[in-house]
């Protein structure tokens, strides 16, 4: 294997790799061999902190848990999509009364963070003026607030990424300005961009923990409420293994989509990522846009 | 405006706070990026399969379960008593890291094989090779993305104050027990962060216009 930085190792690299390998490996086991230990040694394994699991009453909280954040995630994934798309369309719009709000809005909500749009949103609105907002619509939105804005930023990222003849054909077929983005360039975009929207999905998906610190009951919540049970022996650590293996294989089945579908669009040329040696990639939109500032 | 004005204090700690807390995990997570991209790309199996495991759990890992695990957790296993704040940086850095790794890692693979195997023929040593043609390559592909890297990171120290570190997200809770509006302080607490992300932001697009390689 000739790699940029190491070329195919002869007798002498390839006992130096073997050494540094098996140093390597005794090193990993080490550190992995401490914290079992410590497990151990602390009484995480025993049966009494996993009986939990057992209990019928526990496992329909678990899942209700499960639902709640599957929920939050659904309805924030969609509303993010939505919101992406209507201010994706506004900041490459030729109007720069709808341009530059759009650009303003997008911009202050990617660079505020996540948590503060929450708390904004749960304990802000609520005691300041008084509208009362749920916990779960404190999260979807603020949620939607802040994807939508990065989704936005990847749509039109991928819509400047069309060759520019694409707009052209369809200007000169009589297409009007909306016909081109909506049956032109957005199903285009959107096709190959699908990879990095499911990723900021996932990202989605992870996030809804942070309903944790506005207490809306989604897993984290629940792996908190059951980890402090003494009748159950506080079983936080077992407790937060089992959490974590449920988010780390949801997360994982997501970003696998995005692989597979990333790994498709790349064996097939027609919509795989612009070449980028083809001439000055969205220009044409930047020249019909005009004022938007690039 | 008497929000701020009133508890200029409070903000002053709690954004100082936060810029600890960012500068902490953020070398931590260069260090710790840097170790994970080295092992990524090395030429040792086994290394390259921890550092492929490491980032491919903790990216699908949100960053307030890392905290939950520091914060809750980790108490149980008795190693080392750890203060808050200490564990706060720990998780940031966990997390960021396997960020670090990734963006380091598509650095070094923009650099086309053909210009390694030029400068090995042409008889430089591995040292010679990744200081004076490969790093100098890599560097314009690898700080712009890592400028987002650390935006992202600075953003989501915010999560610490769930979790009994103070700074710039727990701001409103000091002012709901003193009774102040906490909309207009969270607004201000927007504000701040408009501040600190917005001039990075900034130089993130400048380096990527002037940086940027045709090839």
């Amino acid at each position: 294997m000739s790699a940029v930085l190491y070329d195919v190792p002869g007798p002498r690299g390839r006992a130096r790799n073997l050494l540094i390998g098996v140093v390597g490996t005794l090193l990993l086991l080490a550190a992995v061999g401490f914290v079992v230990y410590r497990l151990a040694a602390t009484g995480q394994f025993a049966g009494r902190l996993w009986e939990w699991i057992e209990f019928k009453n526990i496992q329909l909280l678990l899942l209700d848990a499960l639902w709640n954040t599957l929920r939050a995630f659904a309805v924030a994934a969609v509303l993010s999509l939505l919101f992406g798309a209507v201010f994706a369309a506004g900041r490459l719009s030729d109007h720069p009364w709808l341009s530059r709000p759009s650009t303003a809005i997008v911009e202050f909500f990617r660079a505020v963070p996540l948590l503060v749009l929450i708390f904004i949103l749960f304990f802000g609105l609520t005691k300041g003026l008084g509208v009362q907002i749920t916990a779960f619509w404190a999260v979807v939105l603020g949620l939607m607030l802040y994807n939508g804005s990065v989704l936005a930023e990847i749509f039109r990222a991928g819509v400047r990424a069309l060759p520019r003849g694409q707009s052209e054909a369809a200007y000169g077929l009589g297409m009007r300005k909306t016909q081109v983005m909506t049956n032109v360039l957005l199903p285009q975009a959107v096709r190959s961009m699908l990879p990095t929207i499911i990723s900021q999905l996932v990202v989605v998906l992870k996030d809804t923990a942070l309903g944790f610190l506005i207490l809306y009951p989604e897993l984290l919540y629940q792996a908190r409420y059951l980890g402090g049970q003494g009748q159950l022996g506080s079983p936080i650590l077992p407790v937060a293994i089992v959490i974590a293996a449920i988010y780390i294989a949801m997360c994982l089945l997501l970003s696998l989509v995005a692989n597979v579908l990333e790994r498709r669009t790349r064996r097939s040329a027609k919509a795989g990522p612009v070449d980028p040696g083809a001439p000055a990639e969205g220009l044409v939109l930047a020249a019909q846009a005009g004022s938007r500032d690039a | 405006m008497n929000v701020l004005l009133d508890n200029l204090g409070l903000y002053g700690t709690a954004f100082l706070g936060t810029i600890e807390l960012f500068v902490v995990a953020a070398i931590g997570s260069l260090a710790g990026g840097l170790l994970l991209a080295g092992m990524r790309v090395s030429p040792v199996p086994v290394l390259r399969a921890f550092g492929t495991g490491y980032v491919n759990t903790v990216r699908n890992t949100p960053l307030t379960l890392v905290f939950f695990f520091f914060a809750f957790a980790y108490p149980r296993l008795d190693i080392l008593d750890l203060s808050f704040f200490t564990r706060a940086c720990v998780a940031l850095t966990v997390y960021t890291s396997a960020f670090v790794c990734e963006v380091l890692r598509s650095g070094v693979n923009t650099v086309p094989v053909g210009q390694a195997e030029a400068s090995r023929a042409l008889g430089f040593s591995f040292g010679q090779t990744v200081s004076t043609i490969i790093l100098p390559q890599a560097v314009r592909a690898v700080v712009p993305p890592l400028t987002n890297v650390q935006i992202a990171l600075l953003k989501n120290t915010t999560i610490a104050a769930g979790f009994s570190v103070f700074e710039a997200g727990g701001i409103y809770q000091r002012l709901s027990e003193l009774g102040y509006n906490v909309l207009v302080g969270l607004l201000w607490v927007a504000l701040g962060f408009l501040i600190l992300v917005v001039p990075l932001t900034l130089l993130q697009r400048r380096l990527e216009a002037t940086w940027s390689v045709s090839r």
